[in-house]
Order: structure tokens, then sequence, then C-alpha cells
């Protein structure tokens, strides 16, 4: 079965894919996910507030985002970050933003989405007393949240913010769509160029299955340690 | 003789003023819940414990355990929480595996490779602590679900005998309902009903009044007194001494996997020979 | 800004000659939907099948279902599409493979094989999960009724374990509906294919892709409401 088959392509290729795709991944992945925690955070915290309009927005947003494709929401911004650039700028024309700068954008702002669901579940797991305490010592509101529930909540959803941070590993590989050269991206190139699309993406699957299935152990291993506090 | 609103045994005939007055909810209609061909014949051994032992990993659950029930004859199975009760009593229908000895459940050998699990426990009547009725199912359906597919009746057969069980426990009027509707009281007394549809020629009753709200005990007893009364087999673990002593013919006291005491009902309740057993009951006796 | 709005352009025919841009949106929304139902039917059967796997008391099977919910979990969908797409027809025996290559509408059934297999493995961690949340004494007493192990799921396990598990199957059918739109990468002319196509036509990029986004909330939102309309359906009188 594997008779024609020239693993020699792919050895010839590591430097690129890794130095160059995998970079790209593991960069955008990285930012990503830190920027869409940020932002889901706050989404979270709007969509608690039982503040009319904010949390009405809040819910718009992360329930529109969670309704849309991913591959959707790529081209979406890819058009239209350049005008939004253009209006915050005042340029009279779209301004060029790069692909990269533009695929961060879209995965920070589509996973704000995800990550602000386990950012609301995680804020409401932690126990009302917990608040009244912290209002009782005299704090305010954003004292109480950035001293006591939010690094309380953190720690509680840790797990399931790694387990999305995999999800988003995987979905940077549709970046593809855009032809950028992420880890994916890479790999169909040199498959292209060479016509050596099975040992290629075989390859690739490899990969991204070695390093998902190691992380997503990981995880499990720093779920076991890490018992919700109580 | 009777000091529960049971009427209509066949063992202890009531007036019929008395059956009149039993409320359709929470006494018992008249009838039989088992046929006479299942009923005492005392000297065959309906289930024989051959010398079991079981382990989970190192931990030894049960030790050497050997006793026997024979046809008519109700064991009440009684011991401190760990002591290996209800697993032993869940070895009887290979619900529990063991490593060790032999189990006969009416000529057939539990631990034997030939056998046929299913079938056999289709014949071996069994009652949980949790009542464990299905919950998505109706009353009715959980009455027949098992007669049908289990046993290939038909649906009116099913249908009939689960009724008719459904009126003997006293609720009828809850055929059409679903078991979360239900009090745990009332529950229980379905799961009675549920087994004997599948017409056991044995019933075991592993804790049938530990998970009920105290006010509730006292209905499903009523049924398991009923049902002693009319000669069904029964291995009962329970700590309701009152039951025990009001129907029992054996007991049998369990301690750290081991059967320590198996005696006739008078001889345990009058002189527990085991130290063990003495204070078990004392504890137990206390209030 | 200087973007020129054209709402007008969903009357205007396409360069494709087969009608409107309107038509064009619509019959890729038809290719997303019969994508996602079809695919639905591979990914729930198969995901139940491996999701009972996973807690059933053999080892061996229990094994099979691990591996095959972490090799569909592990690899990026994309790479799954081009598996299926690329890969398998040329490491399957040459006739096999030809005959996939020559299949008349072979992005279609590709999609539907690929998204069925990559959703059965989420599926199959909702069935698990399912399950596992019901009291042990139900498969107790199942069998302790004379219950065969395939009645005992077929009558008590799984009946109860679908009824708790609805809510997220619901969000793995949106998950699975949504995908459809990786499947334009290997030429599906579903629906996202089809926005992005008539933004390349016709430069109207934000009217297309506002019209695909209109017609995934609408989508989105009937979904929900079957699905609400068979909760209620099923709830059982008493539970909760």
């Amino acid at each position: 079965m594997f008779q024609n088959f020239d693993f020699g392509v792919v050895a010839s290729s590591l430097p690129y894919l890794f130095g160059q795709g995998m970079v790209f991944t593991l960069t955008l992945t990285a930012l990503a996910a830190t920027g869409g925690v940020v932002f889901g955070t706050l989404l979270a915290m709007m969509r608690l507030s039982g503040v009319p309009g904010l949390w009405h927005a809040a819910k718009l947003y992360v329930e529109l985002m969670r309704s849309l494709p991913l591959v959707l929401v790529i081209f979406w911004f890819y058009f239209l970050v350049p005008y939004i650039g253009a209006w915050m700028t005042g340029s009279p024309n779209p301004i060029q933003v790069g692909a990269f700068t533009s695929a961060l954008i879209t995965f920070t702002l589509f996973e704000a989405a995800y990550f602000a669901e386990i950012m609301r579940a995680g804020i409401q797991s932690i126990p009302k007393g917990q608040t009244a305490a912290a209002q009782a010592l005299g704090m305010g509101y954003a004292q109480t949240m950035r001293l006591v529930v939010l690094p309380q909540a953190f720690r509680n959803m840790l797990p399931l913010l790694l387990t999305q941070t995999i999800v988003l590993f995987q979905d940077t590989s549709l970046v593809y769509v855009l032809s950028l050269t992420d880890f994916l991206g890479a790999a169909s190139k040199v498959a292209q160029r060479d016509g050596r699309l099975v040992e290629m993406y075989l390859f690739a699957a490899l990969v991204y299955f070695a390093v998902c299935l190691a992380a997503s152990f990981l995880v499990r291993r720093l779920q076991a340690r890490v018992a919700i506090i109580r | 003789m009777t000091d529960s609103p049971i009427t209509g045994s066949t063992a202890t005939p009531a007036p019929a003023a008395a059956a009149q007055a039993a409320p359709s909810d929470s006494g018992l209609q008249p009838g039989t819940l088992i046929e006479p061909a299942r009923q005492r014949a005392p000297g065959t051994a309906m289930i024989a414990i051959d010398a079991i032992s079981k382990w989970y990993g190192d931990f030894r659950v049960l030790h050497e355990c050997t006793t026997a029930v024979a046809k008519g004859e109700v064991v009440v199975v009684c011991g401190p929480s760990g002591s290996g009760k209800s697993t032993l009593i869940k070895c009887v229908n290979a619900l529990e595996p063991f490593q060790k000895g032999q189990i006969t459940v009416d000529g057939t050998k539990i631990a034997d490779k030939a056998t046929n699990l299913p079938k056999l426990r289709s014949r071996v009547g069994m009652v949980f602590q949790h009542f464990e009725l299905f919950p998505h199912l109706s009353i009715t359906d959980n009455l027949t679900i098992a007669q049908r597919k289990v046993l290939g009746r038909p649906k009116e057969e099913a249908h009939k005998r689960g009724l008719d069980l459904l009126a003997r426990v006293g609720l009828s009027a809850h055929a059409k309902k679903f078991p979360g509707q239900l009090s745990g009281g009332q529950q229980q007394r379905v799961a009675i009903a549920r087994a004997l549809a599948m017409n056991p020629v044995v019933m075991l009753f592993d804790e049938p009044t530990s998970a009920l709200d105290p006010e509730m005990v006292g209905e499903v007893l009523d049924v398991m007194v009923e049902l002693a009364r009319e000669g069904m087999t029964m291995m009962v673990v329970t700590h309701e001494m009152g039951f025990a002593r009001k129907v029992a013919d054996r007991v049998i006291f369990m301690d750290q996997g081991e059967i320590v005491e198996d005696a006739g009902k008078d001889d345990f309740f009058g002189k527990p020979r085991s130290e063990r057993a003495q204070t078990f009951l004392s504890k137990i006796l206390q209030h | 800004m200087n973007y020129t709005w054209n709402w007008g352009i969903f009357l205007e025919p396409s360069p494709e000659g087969t009608g409107t841009y309107a038509d064009m949106l619509l019959s890729g929304l038809s290719w997303t939907i019969a994508t996602a139902l079809s695919s639905w039917v591979i990914a729930f059967c198969l995901g139940s099948l491996i999701g009972v796997l996973r807690t059933l008391p053999s080892k061996a099977a229990r094994a099979v279902g691990t591996a095959y919910v972490e090799l569909f979990r592990n690899v990026p969908l994309l790479v799954q599409m081009f598996l299926w797409y690329f890969v398998l027809p040329e490491v399957l025996p040459g006739s096999l493979g030809s005959w996939i290559k020559q299949l008349p509408n072979a992005p279609f059934y590709t999609a539907v094989a690929c998204l069925g297999f990559f959703t059965a493995s989420r599926v199959a961690e909702q069935v698990r999960a399912g399950i596992e949340s019901l009291p042990r004494g139900q498969r107790m007493a199942g069998t302790a009724m004379g219950f065969t192990v395939a009645q005992t799921y077929r009558y008590v396990l799984l009946p109860n374990a679908y009824r708790i598990i609805l809510p997220p199957l619901t969000s793995e059918f949106l998950n699975n509906l949504k995908n459809t739109s990786v499947a334009l990468t290997i030429g599906l002319l579903e629906l996202t294919g089809r926005a992005r196509s008539m933004q390349e036509f016709s430069f109207q990029v934000f009217e297309a892709f506002t019209a695909a986004t209109i017609l995934y909330v609408l989508v989105n939102l009937v979904v929900i409401a079957a699905a609400t309309l068979i909760e209620r359906r099923v709830a059982v009188p008493g539970q909760r």
C-alpha cells in the first residue's frame, strides 16, 4: 500500500514546516487565546452585570458568533478589518492590514465568544457568600471581581479554558482559506509543489494528533491535581 | 392477630369490614400476590449459598459464606453497614460476581459458565434500596416491559398481570403516572409489583425501606409481610427488626464479610450466641 | 468609508447562468442542510455505538471506543477533510480508489462521511456522559429483571441518557451544521462557499456575507425551536 510513497519529501521540508508553519500556528494560538480569554472575561462580566444594554449587547455578540461557522467569520473579518481600520484612523480608503493581523483579530474575537461562556460558568460557580464576604470587607465591584471572584473562577475553569485552547489550536488550520502559511498551509504548499499530497497530509495529521493528544493528556493531569476550591 | 391494615391474606382471613375500610392507596386489596403453586413447601432449598468468597482487589468483601433458604422460607439478613450483606444478596442473582464458591438457585448453578444468567434473573425478583423504577416509563410500562421483552408475554396478558398486581399493592389509580410523580413508598410498592409480575420463584430485597421517609416505611413493610404470609420464598436485607420478628423464619447476622450467626428467629432474638450480634442488636433495638 | 452598498445585487443574475445571486445562496443553503442532515445520521448512529462501547464492562470494547474518540478529536477537521478527499482514494486498493474519485458529487459524499465520523466522536462523548450520569442501580435493575446487556441499553439506559443529553446533542447538531462550511475547501457548493463566490463575482462583499449570516442565524433559530419542541414532547412527567 505504501510502496509508492516518498517520505523523503517530509524529511526535506521539516525546517519549512516547523520553522515557519508551526511557529505561525503556535503564535496565532497563543496570542488569540490570551486575547480571547481577556475579551471573553469582559463579555462574561457584561453578561452577568444585569445592566440593561450591556448584557444585551454581550448576549447578542456571543450568540451571534456561536451561530456562525468560523470559516464565514474568517471571510467577514478579512474584508471588514480594512474598513474598520479606515474608520478608526479616519482614512478615506480601506487600510491594508497584514494577513496575520487579520487572522489574529478574527480568532481573538471569535474564540472570545466561546471563552465568555466558560468564564460565565466559572464566575457563576463561585458561591454568593464569597461576593458578600468581599463586600463586607469594604471592597467595591471591581475589587471584588479582580481580587476574589475572578482568581477563583480562573482556577476552577482552567482545564476548560485549556481544552478550548486546544480546539483553537486545531481551528487555526482554517486560515488555509486565506492561503496563509500556518502548519497545514505549509504542508499543503509542499504537497502541491511536489505532488505529494498523501505523504504531506498524513504527516500533518500525525503531528496535530500527537500535539493535541499530549496536550489533552496534560490538561487531564492538571484537572486531577487542581481540584475545584470549595 | 394482625395489627396492620392488611386485609384478605390467605393466612389470616380478615373480616370483610376491614377490607372495605382499607383506603385504596395505602392498604392492600384482597387477593393473592402469588399463585398457590409457589407457596410454602419446606425442605427444598431454593437458594443454596456454598462457601462463597469475594474480593475487591486485596479487600475481602465476603469470606466463606454458607447458608441456604428453603422453599417458602423468609430469611432476614442484617448486620452493620459494610458487613457485606448487600453484596451477598446481589451475588444470589449474579449482579455481583464472586471469585470462590457456588450459589444454586432453584437447581441452577450461578457460577456455571453455561448458565443463562438473564433467564435465571427473570425468575428471581429483586427490590432495590432506591426503587430503580425506570423513570422514562409509565407505571404500567414499568410493570410490563420485562414481561414482554424478557418473558415474551403478549401485551394484553402482561397488561392484565401488571394491573392486577398494581391493584394488589393498592395503587391502581396511578397506572398512567410516571415514577417521578409518586412518593418513595408508592414507588417501592410499584417496584415490588414489578418484580412479582415476572412470577419469580424467590424474592430478594436489598434494604427496601432504608431510603424511605419514616412515615412511608409501614406501607412497604405491609406488602412484604403480606407476601411472606402467602408463602413467598424471601431473602431480605433489612434493619427492620419488627419485620423480622413478625414474619422471618431465620435471621442471618453478618459482620466483616462473614456470616457470624445464622439462627431461627426465636433463637436469634432470644439469645444470640455471638457478642457481635448482641452488640448490634442492642444498638439497633435501643430506640 | 467608500464602500458602495447595492442590496439589489441579489436579484441580478449570477455569472454562472443558473439564476440570480439569491438563487445561488439558497442553493448553497440547501447543500449545507443536506450535508448537515446526512452526516448527522452517521454521527448519531456511530456516535451512539461508540459511546455505548465506552460504558461496557469489557475492557477491549472500552479501549476501542476511547481510541476512536481520541483519534477523531485530536486531528483538525480540515485535515480530516483532506485525508478523506485526497488521501483515502490513493491508499485504498486501485479499483476502489478510482471508483471513489469518479463518484459524481464526490465533495458531497466525502463531506458527509468526514463530518459524520468527526461528529460521531463528539456524540459518543455525550452519550457516554449521559449513560454514566444515570444511577448505577438502573443498570442493575435492568439486569436483575432478566434483560440482556443489549436490552438493558435499549429499554433502560439509552432512553434515559438521550433525554438527559438532548441539550448538548442540540449543540453538537449545530456545530455539525456550521462545520459543513469547512467542506468548501474540497469544493462543496455550500452556503459559505457560495457567499464567497458571490463576493468574488460581484465584489459586493458585505451584502453576500450579511445574507449568509442571516441564513445561518435563521437555521440556528429553527433548530433550537425544533429542539425545544422535541424536549417538551419527550419530557417525562414528574421529573424536574
